[in-house]
């Protein structure tokens, strides 16, 4: 999707203004939806690329104005409705109750069978990686050029490189393909490379850019012989 | 003021704030998430998992010149001798700086960042002006974290835009010869892991103390 969200290289959005000595959270409401996100991914309501495709579809102007843990909020909200978690009505009723009562704090329940999945999963992740008979079409040193076209659905096949051309760097082998997964179509691995590309194939003489590459990873695919 | 800080739609904060915790309720009456889970998960990255295990995992192989090349072969292994992995960095690639290379990291179709060795990232990574900017303007992105590198020195940028984590091991600073492995790791900032900066020298830490 050629989405705001796909940001490299746009200009005009202002100064990064790093603020010192940031907390891990800003509101108590972060700490929720932080854990939101596995317990929403556990109940099926989501994987990964959905939830990335989720926060894509934010209204542009919003999507550049909200923080980031709304973006989130958006995308839950959006696949818990879809998978019958949320109904609309309710939520809008309850959040209207806690607005009007800002002291009142969500109900409390404890789950332990979750943070005794958690204390499994923090540490140890979730795998990406598939085995494929599929031998890599690429090999590092080859020359690729990444194909123009793009679906008006989820992909990581990031505006600023496409039609550009560059150098297979890195070949790691077959991982899920977030194109296919994003759509609920199932894992479809392809094989996943690294590929770098010069600051002059993609900015000219920009000074910003002045003797820089930049590496980007992109599935099979996405790319073409060049 | 930035534009993603400008909440100036009146109450916003208020209304967000009121939505996840309907949400939450909708979550907690259906028994799919747990108080204790969240004060569990939400206490991990808070107080254990952040970039002073990045730092960590950088004196070691400051000092220790098997584990950096074990750390620069495989990060994911490496990190792993040290008790160090887990979610948002399955499978990590660390860059290494030196005279000639400097990498810095960003995520420009999201926030892909290196959970296990950093923690959760810091807004300025997430926002759209860094995520738009470090893969076309590096040297004017570093020189905002009041970096600055002579064009002789290569950039390189690495955009996380699969499930690799990529992070960046700095030079050692000057001056730091028979420093522990722990004055080492006070030298290294969240920022020099990302790269939009160069670890701490000695002097500037001594100045604060």
């Amino acid at each position: 999707m050629d989405g705001v969200h796909d940001l490299g290289g746009r200009h005009g959005l202002g100064a990064i203004n790093p603020e010192p000595d940031e907390p891990v959270f800003h509101y108590d409401w972060e700490r929720s939806i932080l854990v939101m996100f596995p317990a929403m991914a556990m109940a099926g309501a989501f994987n990964l690329d959905q939830f990335r495709s989720g926060m894509e579809q934010i209204p542009p102007a919003e999507y550049l104005q909200a923080t980031y843990y709304e973006h989130w909020l958006h995308s839950m909200i959006h696949y818990g409705t879809e998978a019958g978690i949320i109904d609309p009505e309710d939520l809008q009723r309850r959040t209207q109750h806690y607005l009007e009562n800002p002291q009142e704090s969500a109900p409390k329940a404890a789950k332990p069978d979750m943070v005794a999945t958690l204390e499994q999963l923090i540490p140890t992740g979730d795998d990406y990686r598939r085995e494929t008979d599929a031998p890599a079409k690429y090999d590092v040193g080859d020359t690729v050029r990444v194909l123009p076209q793009v679906s008006t659905t989820h992909t990581r096949r990031a505006g600023y490189v496409r039609g550009r051309v560059g150098e297979v760097v890195a070949a790691h082998g077959a991982y899920v393909y977030p194109d296919s997964n994003a759509l609920g179509l199932g894992e479809d691995p392809h094989h996943l490379y690294t590929v770098r590309f010069t600051s002059q194939e993609l900015w000219g003489d920009e000074p910003g850019a002045a003797n820089s590459v930049v590496h980007i990873d992109l599935w099979e695919p996405y790319l073409t012989s060049a | 003021m930035s534009l993603e800080h400008d909440h100036s739609a009146p109450g916003k904060d208020d209304l967000i704030a009121a939505r996840v915790k309907a949400l939450e309720a909708i979550l907690v009456e259906k028994g799919l998430i747990g108080s204790d889970a969240i004060d569990y998960m939400s206490s991990v990255y808070e107080n254990e998992v952040g970039p002073q295990l990045g730092a960590k995992v950088t004196a070691r192989a400051w000092v220790d010149a098997d584990f950096k090349a074990r750390l620069l072969a495989d990060a994911t292994a490496a990190c792993k001798e040290l008790g160090i992995g887990g979610m948002q960095g399955e499978e990590m690639i660390v860059l290494e700086n030196t005279d000639e290379v400097h990498n810095i990291v960003v995520c420009t179709l999201c926030s892909c960042y290196p959970w296990p060795v950093l923690g959760l990232p810091p807004n300025w990574y997430k926002y759209p002006a860094y995520r738009s900017r470090a893969v076309r303007d590096p040297r004017g992105v570093m020189a905002e974290f009041g970096f600055e590198l002579p064009e002789s020195v290569e950039i390189r940028v690495w955009d996380s835009s699969a499930e690799l984590r990529y992070w960046v091991l700095p030079e050692r600073p000057e001056g730091t010869d028979g420093f522990s492995e722990e004055q080492l790791a006070a030298l290294v900032t969240r920022d020099s892991l990302i790269g939009v900066t160069a670890a701490l020298s000695p002097d500037a830490v001594t100045a604060e103390v």
